[in-house]
């Protein structure tokens, strides 16, 4: 009885009782990660190449290439990036996490976006002052909205626990058409993300009949199994869209 | 006796490293997760009173629920699995007493015994893990393939390690 006490926890005590950002088993981790980081430094070293070719052509002036290549970089003066490593992934669950080696000392914050060189990568949900638990796209409980590019509506897109590689655009109305190889980006609707980073493209449209809304399978743009490297985003404009929103909430 | 005690203390040290080092970043191909540390529980000598089996299986399931961030559900199902045990090991059994000093191994019991004593408890461990892990029953059936599948895995596991580690008390 403990132990599914445990599991019905809320979040606030989650943070506050085990768990691995903790300084102990954080240290672990991050210690066998200085160990087998070796293994993975040709991927890392050509993902950090390909990002050097999209910044300088950013400077060069070449947009066309950079939208070409990823939309994860925003000139948006209200966010911020912090680059962190990954320390620990899976995929192999139906809730994965990942864990960063960088915390509040860094300026990490709970509720900041995640993304990589190719797209989106999660949402920090835990932080500790050298470490922050990030929960993946492939986590059954996560939703990000998102917005079909090409025609700007809006659905959201969440992971059904099967193909790692796989996820589902849901919420989009019926009378939209979806193509094959249309891309989805992030919506921008939420103070997690900015708007534009790219999340993958449509695979294949599920039809039901009915329903109102339409499904469609994603391709994401981020293999999750090779994420070595990542960029938290701090929106520094974020307590005061927060604000905003509370004030039109309350006088509602 | 003590030996004993000193010997399942360095093993649930050691199948907890293993597990959160290695055995959690095996990924075949997005599906399998083989528990390992389920192997602690298995091996825990006849005489261990039942309040001794259950602490022990929520010790061993809690510090792994520390390292992957998955409050309690490691803890509920090794403490399940640490229930079922003595009812698992007389149902088997053909009620015959098991000898003083013999070990829950191949060695002991022969292959036949250790397989079914085995395959029981870790399906019930992973049937328990998977589904606390989705708490919910759509996609009932995926998650029971994901169960039996990742049951198999550890499954293998376990016997490997029983042949490589347990040799023959002659």
């Amino acid at each position: 009885m403990l132990a599914f006490s445990f599991i019905l926890q809320n979040n606030f005590q989650r943070a506050t009782f085990l768990n691995s950002t903790g300084t102990f088993t954080g240290s672990i981790i991050n210690s066998y990660n200085n160990i087998t980081e070796y293994l993975s430094l040709r991927k890392a070293n050509s993902d950090l190449v390909k990002e050097n070719e999209i910044l300088r052509n950013m400077i060069a002036g070449n947009s066309e290439k950079r939208w070409n290549f990823s939309n994860s970089y925003i000139s948006d003066s209200s966010f911020r990036y912090i680059g962190a490593k990954v320390i620990k992934n899976s995929i192999n669950r139906q809730k994965n996490y990942m864990m960063l080696d960088k915390g509040t000392k860094d300026g990490i914050g709970v509720d900041m976006g995640v993304v990589s060189v190719n797209g989106v990568v999660g949402t920090v949900i835990q932080v500790s002052d050298n470490y922050s638990l990030v929960m993946s796209v492939l986590n059954i409980s996560n939703k990000i909205n998102a917005r079909i590019k090409k025609n700007n509506h809006t659905g959201s897109i969440e992971w059904d626990g099967k193909n790692y590689r796989k996820g589902i655009l849901t919420d989009i109305p019926t009378h939209v058409m979806m193509y094959k190889g249309d891309t989805i980006v992030t919506s921008g609707n939420s103070h997690i993300f900015p708007k534009n980073v790219l999340i993958g493209t449509i695979n294949e449209y599920i039809s039901e009949k009915e329903d109102k809304f339409n499904k469609a399978t994603v391709d994401f743009s981020v293999d999750y199994n090779n994420v070595y490297y990542v960029y938290v985003i701090s929106n520094l404009m974020k307590e005061e869209q927060i604000k905003l929103q509370e004030a039109i909430d309350n006088g509602q | 006796m003590g030996n004993s005690v000193i010997k399942n203390i360095l093993r649930f040290i050691i199948l907890i490293l293993v597990q959160v080092t290695i055995l959690d970043n095996i990924n075949f191909g997005g599906y399998v997760n083989p528990y390992l540390y389920v192997y602690f529980i298995l091996l825990l000598p006849f005489e261990a009173p039942g309040w001794l089996l259950l602490i022990s299986a929520f010790m061993m399931g809690i510090s792994i629920d520390a390292f992957e961030n998955t409050m309690g559900i490691n803890a509920a199902a090794t403490v399940l699995m640490a229930f079922f045990r003595p009812i698992v090991l007389r149902s088997i059994s053909s009620g015959k007493d098991y000898e003083k000093g013999a070990k829950p191994s191949i060695s002991d019991f022969g292959f036949r015994w250790f397989f079914t004593y085995s395959l029981i408890l870790i399906f019930i461990h992973h049937l328990t893990l998977f589904y606390l892990e989705v708490f919910r029953f759509t996609n009932f059936f995926a998650t029971l393939q994901r169960a039996l599948l990742s049951t198999i895995f550890t499954l293998i596991l376990v016997i490997i390690v029983q042949y490589i580690f347990e040799k023959p008390a002659k």
